[in-house]
């Protein structure tokens, strides 16, 4: 290879080529984008969190100065438009189908949530819209709102044919031999868990440019969307806004997802569909109170989980009890994340051989909850790791030593687990080995005692995770009720001068896949980094797609473009071959170029390239061109796993919890760019420590959202968060050509569950997530006035 | 209501109402999307721009308030064939990811460096904390930071 492909290629931690726009302030996001005589929209939402629409009254909000017009949920219905569907039809223990309550995209009659959209006042200036909004009058008659997840099968029903207010009652694995091996258990270790309720806030708001031309019947909808042709199929299929073929949604810059912009939100539907209607061009951007309130949330659990252990401490079975709040409605995903892609997660790193696992899925009147980074499985890894951590004090084990004695080995792969997932490689005491090492774990009792000379109480705890990325087999999927396939494309279009254009199917936003494709490409074709350009979220512009969720844009859009690519040297040996006049067979490519073997005849894939646009010497029975691509379906997922260590520190006068060193080692398969990496891991680890230590959505009683604003829900800054010491292990994924995994998602997903048992560890006893000064404070105080 | 300002070396007269805030002047009026909204309690820190050298957040300021000033905003300190260091260490230590947060958190890492003077991976943590970033965890941000204000605060200067 070439002293630039080195530097460039697979591995190589390349600066980023999306940084130029960003850092200078070029970037373009959705609301960066202003059309001439564009309008400005804003919602009418719910004040209540159940009630009856009764009357809505406009008169006063149409003479507001600058107001176009008001649009309301009852309009929306008139025009005939479809409900928004959930995307994943799960089945319940009795084989029936889940309950999936209607969710017209604009409230009619009834809102379910503080926030709920019900209409939308369009004006001419941003503020003429707000003023416009304030002046609506709507009746509402208020209705008794349930709130509490764990009280919601007994409460007043809130969607009529949902009893229970029960969307699902859905189950995993062999129930009465998990009972059988729990009852016969030398030890069971017992443990309650509250998974918190989480609020994504990805730094950009959502945001929506929606505009119609009545000449070619084109509707173009700007808008903050992770998965732009998923959107498309959508709105065209089931809300039916506008047929496929005539809506183009762009997703360009786009600031941060974290699973909360995958989603067909009300808001974007009803821009295009009012861009339509009233044949204006519409903008809205959410400000960050909206986005509080109607951005889907995350987590939301309620769980008991029983491990069982026999005399020599292996676990024989775990039985786990989960309601999960899945909010008014059921969101795009929202009835996956609490089954499929959390009780199929709770073997993790274990030859537990008995798993039971039954989740209760319930409507409440707050937000819809749906995907948050990881997705079901920070939750999967907070029970498992929870309970085991919990075992090993109980029976005065090593927690580390536990763990080891229970891992799946290297030779047990492929393994099966109880729990419907087939792990395909992995080395877990690798992995758990060098954190241990990282945080010196031996010399961790002196550490503890030099805090306790300083009225500190330090603790440590691990977590050992594992998670399933790359999503995934689409007939399985879709066997298990997926609405979709989970492929992915890519396409390679390369230009006569040589250089290429790639497209994929998944989208970027922040993950720097223009960055990391740019590298495969360049590595495979052997031409220059800066000859590859990545082009993603236009469905205009890339053939189809599914976007970026779940940790899957490399191991399977990667994966996609690695296909494109090998049929492009394909082709391209077949061009080279006859120009040489030589036999196929005996033309390689190496190093960016079709080389005749044993000779020193050859061309370049950019001689080829042009060969292919001005086929002058060139094979007959070949069509002309040079652009490929593929469809990349996975065998399987990829299973990332690692061990994430926590040390704290608890001030006992105060509380306040210190995190005094993190470390994350991870396996996330071949790596294509470790800085892009580290930085991913870094992210990740940010939020689970926002989860573990700070962040809270709460709603009251009344289910008025008493977290909607930064001053009240605790972000992670800067001065909250230690220096990250991350390193990573390989064992390549076995099944994509790559070899990777993903890692998007790990550090979301292993630390909540380190820095929890960590503080368990150094109080002597667990409390709920967020790990508040407040919280420790009451507990220590407790004990010093008992 | 008029007032006149210099916003990245450019002088500018507007007409605007008097509620305005500096960062509508910015994006709305002057069209420099660079400066980015990212909450309504002036808690983020995305709208970050320079007001007279210092860090201001740009929607606490009111347009009134800027009459005769001078303005800084994320266009105004480089260009992508002359990037500031501030920017180039961004870069370097790959201190932003969706890229969202990063206009107001290099305007307020410079102005922490120029002004306020860090020098340690604490301070720079206190300074940055009126600034939010959900992408990097901080990590990589903090070590910008550090290698510019370790580099010497002489290479980081404004017109």
């Amino acid at each position: 290879m070439s002293e630039a492909v080195v530097q460039t290629g697979i591995g190589a931690s390349v600066k980023r080529k999306e940084d130029l726009r960003f850092i200078t302030g070029t970037g373009r996001y959705t609301d960066d984008f202003n059309v001439a005589g564009q309008k400005y929209a804003v919602f009418l939402r719910s004040p209540y969190a159940r009630a009856r629409i009764e009357d809505i009254d406009v008169s006063e909000a149409a003479n507001v100065r600058g107001v176009c017009t008001v649009l309301t949920g009852q309009q929306m219905a008139e025009d005939g438009l479809g409900d928004i569907p959930c995307g994943w039809l799960v089945k319940q223990k009795d084989g029936s189908d889940m309950v999936s309550a209607p969710h017209p995209p604009l409230a009619a009659t009834l809102v379910n949530y503080v926030g709920e959209p019900y209409g939308l006042v369009i004006a001419d200036t941003l503020a003429a819209a707000r003023q416009g909004a304030e002046a609506v009058l709507t009746d509402f008659a208020e209705l008794d709102a349930v709130v509490d997840p764990a009280e919601a099968t007994g409460s007043e029903q809130i969607h009529e044919g949902v009893s229970d207010n029960l969307a699902f009652d859905w189950e995993l694995g062999e129930r009465a031999a998990t009972e059988a091996a729990l009852a016969s258990a030398a030890h069971v270790t017992r443990i309650d868990l509250v998974n918190n309720r989480l609020i994504p806030n990805a730094m950009e708001p959502r945001a929506a440019l929606g505009s119609y031309d009545p000449g070619s019947g084109e509707h173009t909808l700007y808008t903050t969307s992770q998965n732009p042709h998923l959107a498309r199929l959508v709105l065209s299929a089931f809300v039916q806004v506008a047929p496929e073929h005539k809506l183009r949604i762009i997703a360009p810059d786009v600031g941060g997802g974290f699973g909360s912009k995958i989603f067909i939100y009300a808001e974007e539907t009803a821009v295009i569909w009012a861009a339509r209607r009233t044949g204006m061009t519409i903008k809205w951007t959410a400000d960050r109170s909206e986005a509080f309130l109607a951005d889907a949330h995350g987590r939301d659990h309620v769980t008991h989980a029983e491990l069982g252990m026999n005399e020599a401490g292996e676990f024989v079975a775990l039985k786990v009890s989960t309601t999960a709040n899945l909010g008014a409605y059921l969101s795009t995903f929202g009835s996956s994340v609490p089954t499929y892609l959390y009780g199929t997660l709770l073997a993790g790193q274990y030859r537990t051989p008995n798993i039971y696992v039954e989740v209760q899925g319930v409507y409440t009147n707050t937000a819809p909850v749906d995907a948050y980074r990881g997705a079901g499985r920070p939750e999967a890894t907070y029970v498992v790791e929870r309970v085991v951590e919990q075992a090993a004090r109980e029976l005065g084990r090593d927690p580390a030593e536990l763990r080891r004695f229970n891992m799946i080995t290297p030779d047990q792969f492929p393994y099966d687990t109880p729990v419907a997932l087939t792990y395909d490689t992995g080395d877990y005491q690798v992995s758990l080995d060098r954190a241990l090492a990282m945080i010196d774990y031996d010399g961790f009792p002196a550490r503890r005692e030099a805090a306790a000379a300083a009225g500190k109480r330090r603790g440590l705890g691990l977590s050992c995770y594992i998670e399933a990325c790359g999503l995934a087999p689409s007939q399985l999927a879709i066997q298990l009720g997926a609405g979709v396939g989970l492929y992915e494309s890519g396409e390679i279009r390369v230009n006569p001068t040589g250089n290429v254009t790639v497209f994929t199917g998944s989208h970027s936003h922040g993950q720097g896949h223009e960055t990391t494709f740019a590298q495969i490409v360049s590595d495979r074709l052997g031409i220059p980094f800066d000859d590859v350009e990545v082009v993603h979220g236009d469905t205009g512009r890339v053939e189809f797609g599914l976007g970026t969720y779940g940790s899957r844009s490399l191991a399977v859009g990667g994966s996609a473009l690695m296909g494109a690519a090998d049929k492009l040297i394909a082709k391209g040996t077949k061009i080279a071959a006859h120009m040489l006049e030589a036999d196929p067979a005996a033309v390689d490519f190496t190093d960016g170029s079709f080389v005749v073997r044993d000779s020193n005849q050859a061309l370049t894939f950019g001689e080829v390239a042009f060969a292919a646009y001005v086929p002058t010497n060139y094979p007959t029975e070949l069509e002309p061109g040079f652009s490929e691509k593929a469809f990349y379906d996975p065998e399987n997922f990829t299973y990332p796993a690692g061990t994430h260590i926590a040390e704290i520190e608890i001030d006992e006068a105060t509380g306040v919890i210190e995190l005094v060193d993190f470390v994350a080692v991870d396996d996330f398969g071949h790596i294509i760019n470790p800085m892009i990496v580290a930085g991913q891991v870094h992210g990740g680890l940010a939020q689970g420590v926002g989860q573990a230590l700070l962040e809270h959505g709460i709603y009251d009683e009344y289910g008025q959202l008493i977290t909607g604003s930064y001053m009240d829900y605790c972000m992670p800054r800067a001065d909250d968060l230690p220096d990250f010491r991350v390193d990573t292990t390989v064992t390549p994924c076995t099944h994509n050509p790559l070899g990777v995994k993903g890692c998007g998602e790990a550090g979301a997903i292993g630390s909540p569950a380190a820095i929890m048992n960590a503080v368990a560890d150094a109080l002597g006893e667990a409390v709920a997530m967020p790990a508040t000064s407040e919280k420790i404070w009451r507990v220590l105080q407790n004990r010093r006035t008992a | 209501m008029q007032i006149s300002l210099t916003v990245n070396g450019h002088d500018h007269t507007l007409d605007v109402p008097e509620n305005t805030l500096l960062v509508d002047v910015i994006r709305e009026h002057l069209k420099l999307t660079g400066t980015h909204v990212g909450c309504d309690t002036s808690q983020c820190g995305a709208c970050t721009v320079h007001l007279d050298g210092r860090g201001v957040k740009s929607c606490t300021v009111l347009a009134a308030q800027v009459d005769g000033s001078n303005v800084t905003t994320i266009e105004g300190i480089g260009s992508t064939e002359n990037l500031h260091p501030m920017q180039q260490a961004f870069r370097d230590c790959h201190a932003l990811q969706c890229g969202f947060c990063t206009p107001g958190m290099i305007m307020s890492a410079i102005d922490l460096v120029e002004n306020v003077g860090v020098q340690t991976n604490q301070e720079v943590r206190e300074g940055l904390e009126g600034n939010i970033c959900r992408c990097t965890g901080y990590h990589n941000i903090v070590q910008a930071v550090l290698q510019v204000a370790r580099a010497g605060t002489d290479q980081t200067q404004e017109n």
